[in-house]
């Protein structure tokens, strides 16, 4: 039996690591990956202490930070559920079963879905969520962006050092990424901004030849071989069932990380804190580890 | 073990870092193949996995698309 168990080892769940691991709590932490939303960041540069890093970079650091204090980890395995009996959750995974006296669930986001024709079909084939890892295999290409936030511009801007052209698809009248980002997105001559416009499919014969686009009603098509998907992120939420969540499906937890069920901790992107940052998620990582750990406390 | 394994992959994926980690750390020789850098090498990853997305594994002639855990322990007899 755990004192806790972290789902999740993004920037949250791996500093409730660390701040449960120095508070000597016997811990294990199961996630499908490392480093979570912040390892497929580009450029960070507001990561205080850094200032610039990459995302890989600065998840690699947080996992060599999580490995010094010689946690218990599960990597590749997936959570699929958990359910309190009395003073024990019993957390079930893909792979096994395990207990615990007090959980935090970590587990942030994921990419959003176009939900058009073709999406599917060319998943790594052309059409991918991470431009990060696979933008390099577009060298000279010309490619669109799907998105007008944050993670589009970033996505955008690192294309502009590999692709040939970038069409940058925004389905709203105004980009939404920070002002800075914008102005170079803005300046760069390899890029088009197309507001106002919307995806209605992916087409292609083997790999990806193009988009179908409306703008205000008029359709077109527009001809890349690369289509990078950045419309947002959608929490991973869904095993968490009797964790009261807001309508986005994010886990609502109070200024304690605790959520609606005793014991049961959240914190970072999956919750409902506003601001989805790196350093928002490891600042609640390390208030829902303390917050666990105080929970026991008062349990002895 | 002398089996033959690529590993095709960029710098900037996590998913890549951990597949060649989970490599060495089984004490895996293998060769890794940057194709950022080398377009023939991109090329001859998307006729062999028929797809673009990294990393892919060729372990004795035998494709695994993304780092998945299980399959290449299978491949290579772990």
């Amino acid at each position: 039996m755990y004192d806790l168990i972290i789902i999740g080892a993004g920037p949250a769940g791996i500093t409730a690591s660390v701040y449960a691991a120095r508070e000597m709590m016997n811990l294990l932490v199961i996630s499908k990956d490392v480093g979570g939303q912040a390892a497929l960041s580009g450029d960070v540069e507001n990561y205080t202490g850094y200032q610039f890093i990459t995302g890989p970079e600065l998840a690699a650091k947080f996992e060599e930070h999580m490995k010094k204090y010689a946690v218990a980890f599960k990597e590749d395995e997936e959570v699929k559920g958990f359910k309190r009996e009395d003073d024990i959750i019993l957390v079930r995974t893909d792979k096994g079963a395990y207990q615990a006296k007090t959980v935090i669930i970590a587990s942030g986001k994921r990419s959003k879905e176009l939900n058009v024709p073709g999406e599917a079909k060319f998943k790594n084939k052309g059409l991918t969520y991470c431009a990060t890892c696979d933008g390099p295999l577009f060298k000279g290409k010309d490619v669109a962006v799907i998105g007008g936030g944050n993670s589009a511009l970033d996505a955008t801007l690192q294309l502009t050092k590999i692709a040939n052209r970038i069409y940058l698809i925004n389905i709203t009248g105004e980009l939404t990424a920070d002002a800075m980002v914008q102005q170079k997105v803005k300046e760069n001559q390899k890029v088009s901004v197309l507001n106002n416009t919307q995806v209605s499919a992916v087409f292609g014969d083997k790999m990806v030849n193009g988009l179908k686009v409306k703008t205000k009603g008029l359709e077109k098509t527009i001809s890349v071989q690369g289509v990078f998907v950045e419309i947002g992120l959608i929490p991973n939420s869904e095993f968490t069932e009797g964790i009261e969540k807001n309508e986005q499906g994010e886990i609502k937890v109070n200024c304690h990380n605790e959520t609606n069920i005793s014991g049961i901790f959240a914190a970072g992107d999956v919750t409902d804190v506003p601001e989805k940052q790196i350093i928002v998620a490891a600042g609640e990582g390390a208030k829902a580890a303390l917050g666990a750990f105080k929970y026991l406390s008062r349990k002895k | 073990m002398d089996e033959k394994v690529k590993v095709y992959s960029t710098p900037s994926c996590p998913f890549c870092s951990r597949a060649k980690q989970f490599l060495k750390d089984n004490n895996i020789e293998f060769e890794n193949i940057d194709v950022s850098a080398d377009k023939a090498a991109g090329q001859e990853m998307i006729d062999k996995s028929g797809q673009m997305g990294v990393p892919v594994l060729d372990i004795e002639g035998e494709i695994i698309v993304g780092f998945d855990k299980e399959k290449i322990s299978k491949a290579l007899g772990l």
